[in-house]
């Protein structure tokens, strides 16, 4: 699917909108960076709960193109313009993270978090 | 030398610049055309490290020469030393607060990453004193 698929499903808003034509297969939920970074391979959209400019530096290492924030939660604006300055699109769920995991797990996206 | 030789302040008291430096040789080999995959090991194992050495050892140096066939970086810091090597490099192994822990950090995972993602690591470490960290990553070596 494409991020504005992901988009739709979760019913999220844009905060920040990179290229939303991006296709991506596989995404990850996790508020542990450290899980994340160990982890993951070939993620490229990344699900938290958590706030900090760290979860854009993680994706960023890990060539993510999408954050989606779970729970409604707003990142403030060094977060925003972190990503904007790395092509990454970010959205904002009110869906809480099992959910939202959910939701896009159905639509056919696939996960990683965990040693496949 | 033919490498290019980098040198980044590692602030210790900014937890949200952290990653900063990890960032600046991720771009700079995208643009030297550096392999992907050589540039995402490059990456995890430098911010992995860059982390560290901002949430234990209150900030540091970092070092990074690149050169065609290989990356090395090293990480310097005067914080408080580990005690143990053994035990830090186990997965699990932490001895991060719970407010690192809030902050998304502190699985007990870095080390034994940054080992996964490199072709050398070497620690030197002294209690009291500081922490030298050693890694290459070897840009034709497939993972
Ligand atoms: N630069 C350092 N200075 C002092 N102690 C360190 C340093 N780097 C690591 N350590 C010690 O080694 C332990 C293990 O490090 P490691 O990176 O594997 O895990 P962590 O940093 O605690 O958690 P994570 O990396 O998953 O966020 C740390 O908890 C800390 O006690
Ligand atoms: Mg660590």
């Amino acid at each position: 699917m494409k991020i504005s698929d992901v988009a739709a499903i979760l019913d999220a808003q844009v905060l920040v909108e990179g290229n939303m034509d991006t296709e991506v297969k596989t995404a990850c939920g996790s508020d542990m960076m450290s899980d994340v970074l160990a982890f993951v391979k070939d993620q490229s959209v990344l699900l938290t709960g958590l706030m900090n400019p760290q979860v854009v530096r993680t994706a960023e290492m890990m060539d993510m193109h999408c954050i989606v924030f779970v729970r409604d939660k707003v990142p403030d604006a060094t977060v925003l313009r972190l990503a904007e300055d790395r092509d990454m699109t970010v959205l904002q769920t009110r869906y809480r993270m099992f959910t939202a995991c959910g939701k896009l797990y159905d639509a056919g996206l696939r996960g990683g978090c965990e040693k496949e | 030398m033919s490498g290019l030789s980098l040198k980044y302040e590692v602030p210790g008291d900014d937890f949200t610049r952290a990653g900063e430096a990890s960032s600046d040789v991720k771009r700079k080999l995208k643009k030297l055309g550096y392999d992907p995959d050589a540039i995402r090991r490059v990456a995890i194992a430098m911010y992995e490290g860059e982390i560290n050495m901002v949430i234990h050892a209150g900030g540091g140096q970092a070092f990074v020469t690149i050169e065609p066939q290989r990356v090395d970086i090293v990480l310097e810091d005067h914080g408080p030393g580990i005690a143990d090597v053994e035990k830090a490099m186990q997965a699990g192994y932490s001895t991060a607060p719970d407010q690192v822990r809030s902050l998304g950090f502190g699985a007990g995972m870095g080390l034994p990453n940054m080992k996964k993602y490199t072709d050398e690591m070497t620690i030197d470490t002294e209690v009291g004193k500081g922490t030298t960290l050693k890694m290459t990553v070897l840009v034709n070596h497939k993972s």
